[in-house]
């Protein structure tokens, strides 16, 4: 019965989503004759090479282009929002759009600021007068631009502010006791179902409420840049939970709250194990000693590798279409990107789901009361 | 073009390794339900999470083909 709230829970972001993954198809077969481009937004470089690049399709680059992260963010056709770069050199703070790091042809060009910059594989170097990278002023370049993950990261912050705001002032005019209206009754049984199936179950009724506002947090930070990493088209289409770095980030703040909350036993449980043997507890520390970071490198790795390989799975489904170099195949990829998309919202929220649960379960097992003379016997035997 | 193919056979491997991993969780669940139809929801539940996380060691191995063939 308890569970029924996750099937609902499916039921509606599937039938929220399969509406916008029904755009997806759309967009993909509008886009798929019309020129060489595969997705939307790598018809950059191949409309730069042009005839060249027709010739010998590049599977690999183009995936990789689409996944990585970028100083533009394309739109549509020749369109293209230019982000700004923020570097930080020996002279202080600069500020310029990216498009004058690329030329008409969309090749990597020399700005000259107080440095001279230039793009080189994805990243911002100084170059001196001949073109060559300057490793010694590169390394006090500090890159804070606003790429397109991190503006993709502040449209998902815009959107939770708004409806979460929006939802928690529906409890501050008619109160908890009243039922839930509009945007509150969409959001009031999935923030139930973080408490009820996984802060509680896996910390205890008790201390579940302080570690709730944490929980939630990473729950819905990691389900809308999912969501909006399998829109393909302008609001979404960056790959931010796909990002090492940014699932680093979520992974080191469960780590923190981890150990910050970590009581004696758990500690002990890790040092100085009870109930072995003391050789036994000599051999077991280092190995317990490196499950505290291994568990959270296991979050990290996960979301990143779930997402990623779901990005890649969709992106080589449409790549086929270019490798056979016909329309036709689009017959079978495109329905092919459709279902896989389709298993990607399950997968998307899945991967919100798991890293709650298993940071809740982390955070549990820190704060669990150990009743001592449940072991202890063992090692007088 | 050899570096390739040998991340492509770990790519195959970690496939194979999730596919008996997977395969066993279906396994379990679909016996689990069938002699307790009434427990089929929360069954259902865990076996998803379970499958997550054998699907999770797979994408390590293609991660790591993958790294290997770039």
């Amino acid at each position: 019965m308890t569970f029924r709230s996750i099937k609902s829970l499916l039921v509606k972001t599937f039938s929220v989503f399969s509406l916008l993954i029904a755009t997806q198809a759309f967009a993909g077969e509008n886009h798929t004759p019309a020129t060489s481009e595969a997705g939307a937004v790598a018809p950059a470089a191949a409309e730069a090479h042009g005839a060249k690049k027709e010739g010998d399709f590049n599977v690999t680059e183009t995936i990789l282009e689409h996944i990585k992260d970028d100083h533009s963010w394309h739109m549509w056709g020749h369109v293209s929002i230019h982000l700004p770069v923020i570097l930080k050199t020996s002279k202080g703070f600069e500020v310029f759009s990216s498009e004058k790091l690329v030329d008409e042809h969309h090749e990597p060009a020399v700005y000259k600021g107080n440095f001279d910059y230039k793009l080189v594989e994805g990243k911002t170097k100084i170059v001196d007068a001949a073109g060559n990278v300057d490793v010694e002023a590169s390394k006090q370049l500090w890159d804070f631009s606003i790429t397109k993950n991190v503006a993709s990261l502040f449209i998902s912050v815009f959107i939770l502010l708004v409806v979460l705001l929006t939802a928690a002032a529906g409890y501050k005019k008619t109160g908890v006791k009243s039922a839930p209206k509009g945007l509150q009754s969409f959001m009031e049984p999935i923030i139930l179902f973080v408490r009820d199936e996984v802060a509680i179950p896996n910390i205890g009724a008790k201390k579940a409420g302080k570690y709730m506002p944490f929980l939630l947090t990473i729950f819905f930070l990691i389900l809308i840049n999912n969501f909006l990493g399998l829109i393909p088209f302008f609001p979404g289409g960056a790959n931010v939970s796909g990002n090492i770095a940014f699932t680093m980030t979520l992974a080191v703040c469960v780590f923190i709250v981890v150990n910050l909350s970590a009581n004696k036993s758990y500690w002990e449980h890790i040092f100085w194990m009870p109930g072995m043997h003391w050789s036994m507890k000599l051999f077991l520390a280092p190995i317990e000693l490196i499950g505290v970071f291994t568990k959270p490198i296991s979050l990290m790795i996960r979301l990143f590798a779930n997402i990623t390989a779901g990005h890649i799975l969709v992106l080589s489904l449409i790549c086929l279409i270019f490798i056979f170099k016909t329309v036709f195949a689009s017959a079978i990829a495109v329905p092919f990107a459709v279902f896989i998309g389709m298993i990607e919202l399950l997968v998307a929220f899945l991967q919100a789901f798991i890293f709650t649960m298993l940071a809740a379960m982390y955070i549990g097992m820190a704060t669990e009361e150990h009743h001592h003379d449940a072991h202890g016997e063992a090692a007088h035997h | 073009m050899v570096v390739g193919s040998v991340a492509a056979i770990g790519a195959g491997l970690a496939a194979i390794g999730a596919g008996i991993g997977i395969g066993q969780i279906g396994k379990g669940a679909v016996e689990g339900i069938a002699r307790q139809p009434e427990a089929a929801n929360e069954i259902r539940s865990n076996m998803i999470v379970a499958a997550a996380f054998v699907e999770a060691v797979a994408l390590f191995a293609v991660v790591v083909a993958l790294l290997g063939n770039g």
